[in-house]
């Protein structure tokens, strides 16, 4: 490790803090329909995407009714995506790889489908060797924005329900979809891909460049609208690359500015959620309460992830390599790793990137030590709760909220009360169901997958020995259960013989139980999520009394750390033991 | 249900012209105006062509020339050895090495035989090419794998890592400046002038650009094609 190093991380942290009040507050006025500066510019837009959609913002929805709309906007939404994808070879920009891309099988492209409307973004493919830019273009960039809006929505949702004290609505649910896209996600994706352009981050529809080296080697460059895509991603907390190594590709993130960059766009709307929903329901201290209890788990991620990678792996220590750091060297585990990043860099932007649902990589996750790869685990173990996807990060803290007061109510032995509004049965059965769902479904996936001749085919064939092939799989569901999208990316879906599909096809098992998975993982959660959305809404609030349990101060956030640990722990440690765990207790090599 | 479908069809239909095409058409256009070089792929151009991109690794490799004088070939292709006259690139994952139309991850596992077997390989590449035909090292510091620095012996992430660490390419400015019959001094000098600092002063890692590197040093016009 070094001081440069931790002086980028604590840098980072100091400006995540700084402006994800800013942030927040902002969106909070876009989520009460009060003036922002962008009004003025957006408001007549608005109006005529609403007029263009056939919707009346002014409808106020139940829960029922909002949860209605969203799945049949999600499933318009896949329909869509998915004929994108699968009539590749009648789309404009097509042979612009030098060969004509037909479209990839329907089971990959199933997968692929699923998850970028769940806005997990894992990849059975390579950008640059599967997709047309029109692809990447009308189909992927489309639900970058609309799945990002669709996650974010839900957690306005939820914030209302607690925060209403006269009605069961809960909004609108296409007026919450486009306020969030015209305010929020449009104008930072926008000039978020202009600084990146700046720095290098291309964008063009120009054919790929076929060039003859210094040495005479032919070397074909990959090309297309790669900003504009780049910066929803990670604003979006989508995490799907344009080319195969995602952010790790030079024309993704091409220096250590843009790597800060990306990773503050990551964590900016997640982070500033928190504090809308403090404004929202009108108490600073419950965001404050929540953002430090995020903070603590992410700051001991990096921690660990940090230390892990610069000590090095078994098999450099093996080979004789001296992983300390020396004068203009980082030492440590550079495997799969850019020089550009270094460790701190890559290690941060790994903690980054799994917390949240971002799930980009500008690392091969694969290549981390044992304990380096178990963090990631360990983030994703505790489902998105420690800032998260957009959107779900909150609702799902929410949900960890009320289980906390539940438990903290019954060790005082108190009616549990959140925010002035009894917590009851029926409340405490949503939030245990919906937070059970995603763990549960991933250790399910798991399971199959490894106790199938049809899961373990999947398993790569190269340096996957022992408890490593083991760990792919239990990450490859547990990423997509959790809608994250990262991947020990040995793991695989799709056997490509040749740019351009041509005799590609996909491994069905993989890529059918992994977009279920994605869909049943997502869905399910919001649902319940905003069924306790529905039942906060119209309870009454009692006033605060002399024994009312604060949720406001460091006893609570202690305790919703612990809960949250308690719940990850016990639903994961079993199959954390038998992958990540193993590797990192032994210095062993496996074949 | 039947007005909840049309909605959502329209909806998805309007978003996805404004956001799938206007959005990122708009960017591309934006770009394209403010950032022409960048936006393009910080293409570099020698003698009027297009020899690589300033972002984007690429070989610096030789045809082996056997006993006979002639290149030699196996299975059709010429066998190829890096090039002792330019400082070389990180190993790469990809397939063939640096792929820029194909980039992939290496996934070497950090507790398996294959990643070891790699990594054995790269260090003993590495000190071959810095070694001298008179069996002493270019570099006197380096004599074993833990001289070796680890960007030289770890696979990049992407497979077309354009830098190497100033380490590395320290130790492969020994070999350079000997086979190209320059001083020491100048090919030092050179490397300074190519290396990336961290951004701002802070963020990343410094590195050195090996493609404009090696363009520099055929500039100076010693062992040059």
């Amino acid at each position: 490790m070094t001081v440069n190093g931790w002086l980028q991380i604590l840098v980072f942290c100091a400006v995540l803090i700084a402006i994800a009040p800013l942030l927040g507050g902002y969106m909070a006025k876009v989520y009460t329909g009060r003036r922002v500066f962008l009004t003025r510019v957006v408001a007549l837009p608005e109006r005529l995407l609403y007029r263009a959609m056939g919707v009346d913002p002014n409808r106020e929805q139940d829960w029922k009714s909002y949860a209605k709309s969203l799945i049949i906007f999600s499933l318009a939404g896949w329909l869509i995506l998915y004929l994108v994808l699968r009539t590749q070879s009648i789309q404009p920009w097509n042979n612009y790889g030098g060969v004509a891309f037909h479209a990839a099988p329907w089971n990959v492209t199933f997968n692929t489908t699923s998850s970028f409307l769940t806005n997990t973004n894992w990849q059975y493919y390579g950008g640059e060797t599967t997709l047309t830019y029109f692809s990447q273009m009308v189909g992927l960039t489309v639900q970058n924005f609309a799945s990002a809006a669709v996650g974010i929505v839900v957690a306005i949702a939820l914030i209302r329900g607690i925060a209403n004290r006269t009605s069961s609505n809960i909004g609108n649910f296409y007026s919450d979809m486009v306020r969030t896209i015209l305010y929020v996600l449009l104008p930072l994706a926008f000039i978020s891909a202009l600084v990146l352009m700046s720095q290098g981050v291309i964008d063009n529809l120009s054919h790929y460049v076929s060039v003859h080296g210094i040495s005479g080697i032919a070397q074909t460059i990959a090309m297309g609208p790669v900003a504009g895509q780049e910066a929803i991603k990670e604003l979006g907390t989508n995490g799907g690359g344009f080319f195969n190594v995602n952010s790790a590709h030079p024309f993704e993130n091409p220096n250590g500015f843009t790597n800060f960059y990306e990773m503050l766009l990551v964590l900016a709307i997640p982070a500033g959620l928190v504090f809308t929903y403090g404004k929202m329901v009108g108490s600073r201290r419950q965001a404050l309460a929540v953002f430090a209890t995020m903070f603590v788990l992410f700051f001991a991620a990096v921690t660990v992830a940090y230390a892990a990678e610069a000590h090095g792996s078994p098999a450099q220590h093996a080979a004789g390599l001296h992983t300390q750091v020396v004068a203009d060297s980082t030492g440590g585990n550079l495997e799969g790793k850019e020089q550009r990043f270094g460790i701190a860099g890559s290690a941060l932007f790994d903690v980054v990137t799994t917390v949240t649902s971002c799930g980009a990589v500008n690392s091969s996750i694969e290549s981390f030590t044992g304990l380096g790869g178990a963090v990631p685990f360990a983030n994703l173990s505790a489902s998105e709760v420690i800032f998260g996807g957009v959107g779900t990060g909150l609702y799902s803290i929410l949900l960890y909220v009320l289980l906390a007061v539940f438990l903290g109510g019954l060790m005082v032995g108190r009616t549990p009360e959140y925010l002035g509004k009894k917590i009851e049965a029926r409340e405490i059965k949503l939030v245990a169901l919906g937070l059970l769902i995603t763990p549960l479904t991933a250790l399910f996936s798991t399971a199959l997958a490894t106790a199938s001749a049809a899961g373990r085919a999947s398993i790569s064939t190269v340096a996957a020995g022992g408890p490593q092939g083991f760990s792919e799989t239990f990450y490859a569901y547990l990423s997509q259960a959790n809608n994250n999208g990262s991947a020990f990316a040995g793991y695989t879906g799709f056997i490509q013989p040749a740019a351009g599909n041509a005799g590609s096809h996909g491994v069905t098992f993989a890529d059918l139980l992994g977009g279920f998975t994605a869909l049943f993982a997502r869905y399910a959660p919001i649902l319940f999520a905003l069924a306790v959305a529905g039942a906060l809404a119209g309870k009454r609030v009692s006033p605060v009394g002399l024994g009312t349990m604060r949720t406001d101060n460091a006893t609570f956030v202690v305790l919703l750390i612990g809960v949250i640990i308690l719940v990850g722990a016990l639903t994961f440690f079993p199959a954390l033991l038998l992958g990540p765990v193993v590797q990192a207790l032994t210095g062993h090599l496996y074949h | 249900m039947r007005r909840d479908l049309l909605i959502a069809f329209r909806s998805i239909v309007v978003i996805t012209i404004l956001f799938g095409l206007g959005y990122p058409l708009l960017v591309t256009g934006v770009g394209q105006v403010i950032f022409p070089g960048k936006a393009d792929g910080s293409l570099i151009k020698r003698d009027g062509k297009v020899v690589g991109s300033a972002l984007i690794g690429q070989q610096f490799y030789e045809n082996v020339i056997g006993k006979n004088g002639k290149v030699q070939m196996s299975k059709g292709e010429p066998v190829t050895q890096p090039d002792p006259r330019y400082f070389q690139t990180r190993p790469s994952g990809t397939v063939p090495a640096d792929n820029a139309a194909g980039s992939s991850f290496a996934n070497y596992g950090p507790n398996s035989t294959v990643t070891l077997a790699a990594l054995q390989s790269n260090i003993a590449g590495y000190l071959a090419l810095n070694t001298a035909p008179d069996k002493r090292l270019y570099d006197p510091h380096v004599t074993s794998a833990a001289g070796v620095p680890v960007d030289a012996a770890d696979t990049s992430a992407s497979g077309i890592d354009p830098d190497i660490s100033v380490a590395n390419a320290t130790i492969q400015a020994y070999r350079v400046a000997a086979v190209r019959h320059l001083s020491l001094v100048t090919v030092d000098r050179l490397v300074a002038q190519y290396t990336t600092a961290r951004s701002l002063g802070l963020l990343g890692e410094p590195g050195v650009d090996v493609l404009e590197l090696n363009l520099a040093l055929d500039r100076t016009g010693n062992g040059s094609h």
